[in-house]
């Protein structure tokens, strides 16, 4: 018995699922979707691999994943960041092991010894004679480690994308890179360091359901009431004169009333890009550090440190996967382990030569929110948790996204609107259709044969690309001039009951 | 501490974890100076509790704030509401000063936490730094450490 695909190559029917005001629920519950997220959201997509302060050194390495893929990025010889998949090309050992180390000058493979420089390339492998005149050369194992499609490191933080050809990064981030810019530059040396420790927090429900409610600002004032408002209700009892100590002022604007956040406002960037807190936000009214403004200015000058600790933007999603908050130095991953379960990561930063008590708050806030610990948390995952399970009830199919829906929004970008907008959720709903069905073809009754070098990835259908193309180097060779990428096919069999 | 022996140090321990699992969490909190501090460490042998993120590093008020959550009408993620068992190897007293009246006392643990269908596991260590108050022992800091610390965890609701 075969059960019929209800996505596999079928991009109208996955294009349907994103309704102008509403998505379908098969988006957070179908494995079948999710499978296909890993193939072509991820692939296509610009996806946060890491920040380059973790792998400092030559050879230093972190290991993670993009997608469901495992890869390594590592600090090349030549002292650039590498993105390889952590797959020995021998028999699929993952290469590197610990979460982060250092390889030295190569990897060594933990089962038979096969060697490969810091950029992937075979360097050795005991007992070569064994594979003279076996065509070796010719195999893919003589290729090493594979790396990504292409890596982009932008103010040392770390980008890939899985396939080779695609959209650039430029092109897909636009605008939207103005957040990573005002957080780096809150440092007056105009440098950031991963520190603090990363929290790691499972969830059982759809990743997307994560990224959906990081400009979500009409469930704070609901969901936290019972964190937040406990917070904000206990500190009344103080007795008068009593300093208000930094997690009250942490928690306290989580409880806003609506008219706060509807004034926040929101900011929509193209490719499912978009921050809240375009005007104000709850980051805004956090006590100065001692000595910081000094540093700033110092660095900057008076206008410019004003400019830069004047925008306090709340949350910046960068599609696919994650969240970044300028004013208060924190990078959220969002990794999609199933349909129905995501690993949440939370990092923090040191804004190198800035006082320490920012780091110190920095790492309260990462603390009270997005523990494993923290009551915040606990108000969310228990509605997402909810949701995951409530959304396999029959007789609603849709979840509904229309808030302050506009006909006239669509193709709009880089604009600003009312806080309690859901503009930014379609966003994200429309670029996740563009980028699942933009390398999904149709199934056909012939099968072409995979371009060399590139079995496992299809490629992205030209008018979908809309910057400059980036090829990795080591692929430039094996990949064809785009546009002669994909051999000929047989005409698509669109008959009824056609489908092989 | 010249006036309580190592029974009733060790007694202490063991009635403390008896409140969290008999969820008497304000005679719980009456056991803590104003001063003191609950931590549970993210990383294996972390020293600094401020310029390294914990999993709680939490004073008397954010202790109270969490009490007082877990019995709001509007606290979703407790209805239902979780359960918890403790079980404790026997504390060992590892310091006392009997002129400074305090004391450090370690203790192994298995603690399980449960809500719905789910049951977890959790293994480690809680140290506690014990001080005298008015003739009654009281916890100044409370320290917990799990073997798996650095680990991916769902919600952690209650106290181990």
């Amino acid at each position: 018995m075969t059960t019929a695909s209800k996505y596999l190559g079928q991009p109208d029917a996955v294009n349907a699922l994103v309704r102008d005001t509403e998505v379908h629920k098969d988006l957070f519950i179908d494995q079948e979707l999710f499978e296909l997220e890993m193939e072509h959201l991820f692939a296509n997509a610009w996806v946060y691999v890491g920040h380059a302060s973790q792998v400092p050194n030559k050879g230093d390495y972190y290991t993670t994943t993009v997608g469901t893929e495992p890869v390594v990025m590592v600090r090349h010889t030549d002292g650039s960041v590498k993105v390889l998949y952590n797959r020995c090309p021998h028999k699929g050992t993952k290469v590197a092991g610990e979460v982060c180390g250092n390889t030295g000058r190569f990897f060594r493979c933990p089962y038979h010894a096969w060697t490969f420089k810091t950029d992937g390339s075979l360097l050795s492998v005991p007992l070569k004679k064994g594979y003279d005149n076996t065509g070796f050369e010719s195999c893919e194992a003589a290729r090493g480690m594979a790396a990504v499609g292409a890596v982009h490191s932008y103010r040392e933080f770390v980008f890939c994308r899985l396939n080779p050809e695609g959209i650039g990064f430029e092109a897909f981030f636009g605008e939207s890179l103005s957040t990573i810019d005002n957080m780096v530059d809150r440092s007056p040396e105009g440098r950031l360091e991963v520190a603090g420790g990363v929290l790691r927090y499972m969830h059982h429900c759809n990743w997307k359901m994560l990224v959906d409610n990081q400009t979500d600002t009409c469930h704070p004032m609901v969901a936290h009431e019972s964190s937040a408002g406990t917070a904000v209700k206990v500190w009344k009892e103080a007795p008068e004169g009593t300093p208000k100590p930094m997690a009250v002022e942490l928690f306290a604007p989580f409880v806003n009333p609506y008219e706060f956040f509807e004034g926040m406002g929101i900011r929509v960037w193209d490719n499912g890009h978009g921050h809240t807190g375009v005007a104000d936000s709850i980051h805004a009214a956090y006590s100065p550090a001692p000595g910081y403004w000094e540093l700033m200015v110092a660095a900057y000058g008076e206008e410019r440190a004003k400019q830069i600790l004047g925008d306090v933007r709340h949350n910046t999603v960068y599609f696919p996967n994650i969240m970044v908050k300028g004013p208060i130095q924190t990078l959220r991953r969002f990794l999609p382990i199933a349909a129905d379960k995501t690993l949440v990561e939370s990092w923090t930063f040191r804004l190198v030569g800035a006082p320490d008590l920012l780091l110190e708050r920095t790492l309260m806030y990462n603390r009270l929110v997005n523990a494993p610990t923290s009551v915040v948390g606990h108000d969310d995952l228990e509605v997402y948790e909810r949701a995951q399970e409530g959304l396999h009830a029959r007789g609603r199919d849709w979840v509904n996204v229309g808030r302050l829906y506009d006909p006239a929004e669509r193709g709009q970008v880089n604009v600003a609107t009312n806080g309690t907008n859901e503009w930014q959720m379609r966003n994200q709903y429309r670029a996740w259709a563009r980028y699942m069905t933009a390398s999904m073809e149709p199934p056909t009754s012939v099968r072409p044969e995979p371009v060399e070098g590139s079995a496992r990835t299809t490629s992205v259908r030209p008018e979908l690309v809309e910057g400059p193309v980036e090829v990795a180097p080591g692929l430039r060779q094996a990949q064809p001039e785009r546009g002669a990428a994909q051999p000929e096919r047989a005409p698509v069999q669109r008959d009824e009951g056609g489908h092989p | 501490m010249s006036s309580f022996n190592d029974r009733q140090l060790i007694d202490f321990v063991y009635a403390e974890a008896r409140m969290l699992d008999e969820q008497r969490f304000d005679d719980w909190l009456n056991l803590f100076t104003e001063d003191a501090r609950y931590w549970m460490p993210l990383a294996p042998g972390q020293t600094d509790p401020l310029l390294h993120t914990s999993l709680l590093y939490e004073d008397k008020l954010l202790l109270r704030v969490r009490i007082e959550r877990l019995a709001g009408a509007r606290t979703f993620s407790q209805q239902p509401r979780s359960r918890c068992h403790h079980l404790l190897q026997q504390p060992g007293i590892e310091r006392v000063d009997r002129d400074a009246g305090t004391c450090t006392l370690r203790t192994a643990f298995h603690y399980v936490e449960t809500r719905h269908d789910t049951q977890t596991l959790f293994a480690g260590w809680a140290t506690h730094d014990l001080v005298t108050e008015e003739g009654a022992l009281r916890i100044r800091l409370k320290r917990v450490d799990l073997v798996n610390c650095d680990a991916a965890f769902g919600n952690i609701n209650l106290f181990m």
